[in-house]
């Protein structure tokens, strides 16, 4: 049985991978899982300097789901390459650098210095993030921009260059046939729904921010709309993710166009659950007969 | 001024299936579950805490982060003190004896313990949770605590035979139906001119913990508060329940859940 997935030259020895600011730098799960069995992992997003993020609460439960607005925090690309890097550098996974900025000068100078290190294959550019003032979502939302940003970088990255979606617009579509064309060699999507969350006791917003991004199952038939979507119409390779909790949700993403999934929120709860997801793959595909995984990549029956 | 001890042999965290052994209601809002493990214990420490899969509630999606009560290591039991604040809690409330409990744990550092002779610790309501638990920690290294726990009313006060067993003590409510009348940070012990505690430990709703730290300063007392922010993940990796200190955002799952005054 062959689990492997392309995206771009980027070979995965498996279709899941883990979602941008739920996994850490891996290092957390050491206790809970063999990363090494991940097809991937997309690190917390990394900007050019430190970020403290927004200020607390930046948490708010919701149905099936949780909203977050933490707001990139992290200490800087200057960081992750002397302290992170050559601690993770070894993990014998796939680990992929979630890119994000405020300006496209701030994409383009992380993404130079990750071009830098040999152990990093690819980046995911987070144009789509929806908890900062400046720069993130303004990105995504906009295919002309979203379009320039990605030949920015596109020019100074060298490897597999992924390029993360927001579903907070009105034709996803449009947004990825732009960064495409402007040189993308895969796309994942859905990033965060913007929504909100109200305490009617005391009628203030949950948030600090007052607006979120919402993750969590709530938000999966949206996701697999658009992962099916946008698959129709480009031909670089689509990482679904959107509520991905089990095997069967990760199935269905690969049904609906996705060359590779990425668990996201699902980790808060179950932190081995990438691991059982990928045993679950193999027990599907030999219970379905099926001998490459890249088979079920949109191989939904639509009479 | 010591900073809080984050060094230590760090104890692999767990997802383990546990066994709910008892289920004892203490009044409307309070009960506590005593849960066992198949295995032997880790190490554990008061002020450490454990994230609970609550199933057969549809409302509630993330895990339930609750303090460790109390630790019976012969028995591989432990014990969370809960209260129940919605759905989640409401469900747990009623689970039954040889239901299975799936818990993450241990998670987050603990209160630094061996090195103060004198010590207070400070309760409000529900914020007692860790207390009876460094209480019994302390008394093994052979100090007995004052223990000083706020509640609104007599009815309202639990396990006080629990804490007279490892320490001395005080009580305070609201209403003066036990103990002194007033709010914890109003107890006669804090008239003193001069506190010869040590250290002060302390952990209860936001105000109280900010008035006890300001009264620990005041006394050049060290203090050790355990903040309950809300979280996603709890060990790590969702950065949602940070605390701004003196390093910056700090995550209160993982540089905390304890924290030394002077830091925050």
């Amino acid at each position: 049985m062959d689990l492997s997935v392309n995206i771009g030259n980027l070979r995965l020895k498996n279709p899941v991978m883990t979602a941008s600011g739920t996994f850490g730098y891996g290092e957390e799960y050491l206790d809970f899982l063999d990363v090494s069995q991940l097809g991937g992992m997309v690190v917390k997003a990394v900007t050019s300097s430190n970020r403290d993020g927004n200020p607390y609460p930046r948490m708010a439960e919701t149905p099936s789901g949780m909203l977050n607005s933490v707001g990139l925090q992290n200490k800087g690309v200057h960081h992750f390459v002397q302290e992170i890097y050559p601690r993770i550098k070894d993990l014998n996974t796939a680990i992929v650098v979630n890119v994000s900025g405020s300006t496209l000068e701030e994409y383009v100078e992380v993404a130079e210095k990750i071009n830098e290190l040999n152990n990093i294959p690819a980046i995911e550019l987070n144009i789509s993030c929806p908890n900062v003032k400046h720069g993130g979502m303004a990105f995504g939302t906009n295919p002309r921009i979203a379009a320039e940003v990605t030949a920015s970088v596109r020019k100074v990255f060298r490897k597999t260059l992924i390029v993360k979606l927001s579903p907070n617009v009105t034709s996803i579509t449009e947004i990825a046939k732009a960064v495409e064309g402007a040189g993308a060699d895969a796309l994942s999507l859905i990033n965060t729904l913007l929504g909100m969350a109200i305490d009617a006791e005391s009628q203030k917003p949950v948030l600090s921010t007052v607006t979120g991004g919402l993750s969590g199952p709530a938000i999966k038939p949206i996701a697999l709309r658009m992962v099916w979507q946008t698959s129709q119409c480009v031909h670089v390779p689509v990482i679904g993710m959107g509520g991905i909790m089990n095997t069967t949700d990760a199935i269905e993403f690969l049904l609906a166009g996705a060359s590779a999934v990425e668990v996201g929120t699902a980790n808060f709860i179950n932190p081995a659950v990438t691991t059982q997801i990928i045993k679950g793959i193999e027990s599907y595909m030999q219970r379905h007969k099926v001998n490459t995984v890249k088979e079920l990549t949109g191989a939904l029956k639509i009479k | 001024m010591s900073k809080v001890e984050t060094t230590r042999i760090p104890e692999k965290k767990l997802i383990q299936d546990f066994t709910v052994i008892q289920n004892i209601r203490l009044n409307a809002r309070h009960f506590i579950l005593e849960l066992q493990s198949p295995d032997q214990l880790p190490g554990l420490f008061p002020g450490q805490f454990v994230q609970v899969l609550v199933e057969h509630s549809p409302s509630t999606f993330l895990r339930r982060p609750f303090s460790i009560h109390e630790v019976n290591k012969e028995n591989r039991s432990i014990r969370l003190l809960i209260q129940i604040k919605g759905h989640g809690t409401e469900t747990l409330s009623h689970i039954h004896i040889l239901d299975k409990l799936n818990l993450i744990y241990p998670l987050g550092n603990f209160f630094t313990t061996g090195d103060c002779k004198k010590v207070l610790l400070a309760g409000g309501g529900c914020g007692v949770a860790p207390l009876l638990f460094l209480a019994q920690e302390l008394n093994k290294k052979g100090i007995r605590p004052i223990i000083l726990t706020g509640w609104k009313t007599k009815a309202d006060i639990f396990e006080a035979e629990k804490y007279q067993q490892y320490g001395e003590l005080l009580i305070t409510t609201e209403d003066g139906s036990e103990g002194e009348k007033g709010l914890v940070t109003q107890h006669s012990i804090f008239r003193k001119e001069k506190l010869d505690f040590e250290r002060i430990y302390c952990c209860g709703p936001d105000p109280m913990m900010k008035a006890i730290g300001k009264i620990s300063k005041t006394h050049g007392i060290d203090c050790e508060v355990s903040l309950e922010n809300t979280m996603a993940c709890g060990f790590g990796v969702c950065l949602c329940c940070v605390t701004p200190t003196i390093h910056g955002n700090q995550r209160v799952c993982t540089e905390g859940p304890v924290f030394n005054t002077n830091e925050l």
